[in-house]
């Protein structure tokens, strides 16, 4: 039951996108298009589990009995920027449909804040294995289902006026906000 | 303490570079592919790499302004079998009536199997050269005038406008930079290029701190900004600062050839520095050959007597309405849009306007 409660409130209560406004430069600018959004919320979901794994076994195999905690930040970059190196070559051998419809967006998630909090946040946390798994990968769904989302009310956005100078940003992020709330309105559910 | 730590990274490092490098060598490699150029010609190519790079190697010059970054567009070709989908970085490169022609953007598809491409016929006779620099003057502040003479027996034929790309050596792959050549294209055995000193720029950089004697590698001619000779409109030439050297081009041809076209040259600069070869205009100026040249400065010196203000200005002042001409433009984009629309205004049709923004 716990591990099923840390999934919801990974995707859900405690949205990275929607509670931690995490990963919100690509939040703004990549959900102008529905299958562009989702495109890239699976490249996120599937970047943030393998990379929250991989820092958990480093984390605790390597860094903890060494005493090197300190080189956390430089040896989690160094693992993130290698994994989506490695996933980007082996997708577009291997899976050249994937690779069309979400490898351009590989590239660009190695600076993705919202990543790189996962990863800090399991230690700050002190998940253990199976538990980093379910959080990275809840928090991915999660932050796909908040750009899925995104995408879908901003194409919608052509029926209704918001103020000109307000922006294409501007109103994202006020979108943005009012979708926070109602996420945030589930955290009765999980209490 | 540190010394842990010191080891702990680099072996840490190490492992990474090490496994990044295997995942190249080993799953990035799809072996030896074919292609097939022009349905006559077969090349070897590595998979793995760009089709752009391999062509490059199997020397055929395809034009390429950004070095392959995708935002120039020019690499674009026909491949016929073997390209797969459009991919997301070629779409903004791309129209959709070229999507549909089989258009790709080489220096971002991949080779990873057998493929049948393309060329167009003028890209075939973009070769690549080697040269000596016999001049190197300045010719203002920041502007250098820099003769290349061709090695050996080589000779280079294009048309007046054209550019090259200079290669650049670096520590890794070559870079290359265009330079348009300010020459007569009857002259085959040496051309001419004028390098204006950009901070901190790579090629200018590089060429500037060449000396007369040096060699240096070009490859060329490259571009659709060159001389319409099947008219008989009025030749509406607008050059802003270094943007001279193509449209120098052009006028020597029209001077050398005696087209009888009337030619316009607009030449805008800032300062009295900053204008060269303006003896040379103003002596065929007053020649009556058929040119009619119009310098302008926007921050003149005191005993300047031509024109002031910024190039377009003077041409909404000079050019009459309806003007049966055709336009060459090159110098900065700002130039071009104001120019542009003034061109149109006075009845030039945009088909008829061509420039080199830089």
């Amino acid at each position: 039951m716990n591990m099923f409660l840390l999934l919801f409130t990974s995707v859900i209560t405690s949205n990275i996108a929607l509670s931690y406004f995490l990963g919100m430069c690509p939040f703004v600018t990549i959900s102008k298009k529905i299958d562009v959004a989702a495109g890239m919320g699976i490249a996120v979901t599937m970047v943030m589990t393998l990379t929250a794994s991989a820092n958990w076994l480093i984390q605790n195999l390597l860094l903890i009995p060494l005493g090197l905690e300190y080189l956390q930040f430089l040896v989690f970059i160094v693992t993130i920027a290698t994994i989506v190196q490695i996933l980007e070559i082996v997708i577009d051998r291997y899976f050249p449909v994937l690779y069309l419809s979400f490898g351009i967006f590989l590239p660009l998630i190695t600076v993705n804040c919202a990543i790189l909090g996962i990863s800090l946040f399991m230690v700050l946390r002190s998940y253990g294995f199976i538990e980093t798994v379910l959080y990275s990968f809840g928090s991915g769904v999660g932050w796909l289902l908040a750009i899925v989302t995104m995408g879908g009310l901003r194409r919608n956005l052509v029926f209704s006026k918001p103020l000109a100078n307000l922006g294409d940003p501007g109103i994202t992020a006020i979108i943005a906000g009012i979708m926070a709330l109602g996420f945030i309105g589930f955290t009765g559910v999980s209490g | 303490m540190i010394l842990k730590a010191l080891i702990f990274s680099n072996s840490f490092a190490l492992i990474i570079a090490l496994l990044l490098i295997f995942m190249d060598r080993v799953i990035n490699n799809y072996g030896p592919c074919t292609l097939t150029i022009n349905d006559d010609k077969e090349v070897q190519a590595r998979g793995g790499t760009t089709l752009l790079r391999n062509l490059f190697e199997s020397k055929y010059f395809i034009p390429s302004a950004c070095g392959g970054k995708g935002t120039c567009g020019y690499c674009k070709l026909i491949v016929t079998e073997g390209g797969g989908a459009v991919l997301p970085t070629e779409e903004l490169m791309l129209s959709t009536v070229e999507k549909k022609a089989g258009y790709r953007l080489t220096c971002q598809l991949k080779v990873k199997n057998d493929m049948k491409l393309h060329i167009p016929e003028e890209y075939l006779n973009i070769q690549e050269y080697e040269g000596r620099i016999v001049v190197s003057d300045p010719v203002t502040l920041d502007i250098r005038r820099v003769g290349i003479a061709l090695s050996g027996e080589d000779e280079i034929s294009y048309k007046p406008g054209q550019y090259v790309q200079i290669k650049i050596p670096g520590s890794g792959e070559s870079d290359y930079r265009a330079y348009s050549m300010s020459s007569c294209p009857d002259e085959k055995k040496q051309i001419e290029i004028n390098v204006k000193l950009i901070p901190d720029g790579i090629g200018s950089g590089y060429i500037h701190s060449l000396s007369v004697g040096d060699e240096l590698d070009f490859s060329g001619p490259y571009g659709d900004f060159y001389l319409r000779e099947d008219s008989h409109r009025d030749i509406i030439c607008v050059a802003g600062g270094v943007g001279l050297a193509p449209i120098k081009s052009i006028l020597l041809h029209w001077d050398r050839q005696n087209l009888n076209r009337t030619l316009w040259l607009f030449y805008g600069a800032r300062s009295t520095e900053d204008l060269y070869d303006h003896e040379i205009f103003a002596e065929l100026d007053k020649k009556e050959t058929g040119l009619k040249y119009f310098p302008a400065l926007s921050e003149p010196d005191e005993d300047w007597t031509g024109k002031i203000g910024f190039i377009h200005s003077v041409m909404e002042q000079v050019l009459s309405q309806d003007i049966n001409g055709e336009a060459y433009l090159c110098g900065p984009p700002i130039m071009i849009d104001a120019v542009t629309s003034v061109l149109v205004s006075k009845g030039v049709s945009e088909e008829r306007i061509w420039y080199d923004k830089f």
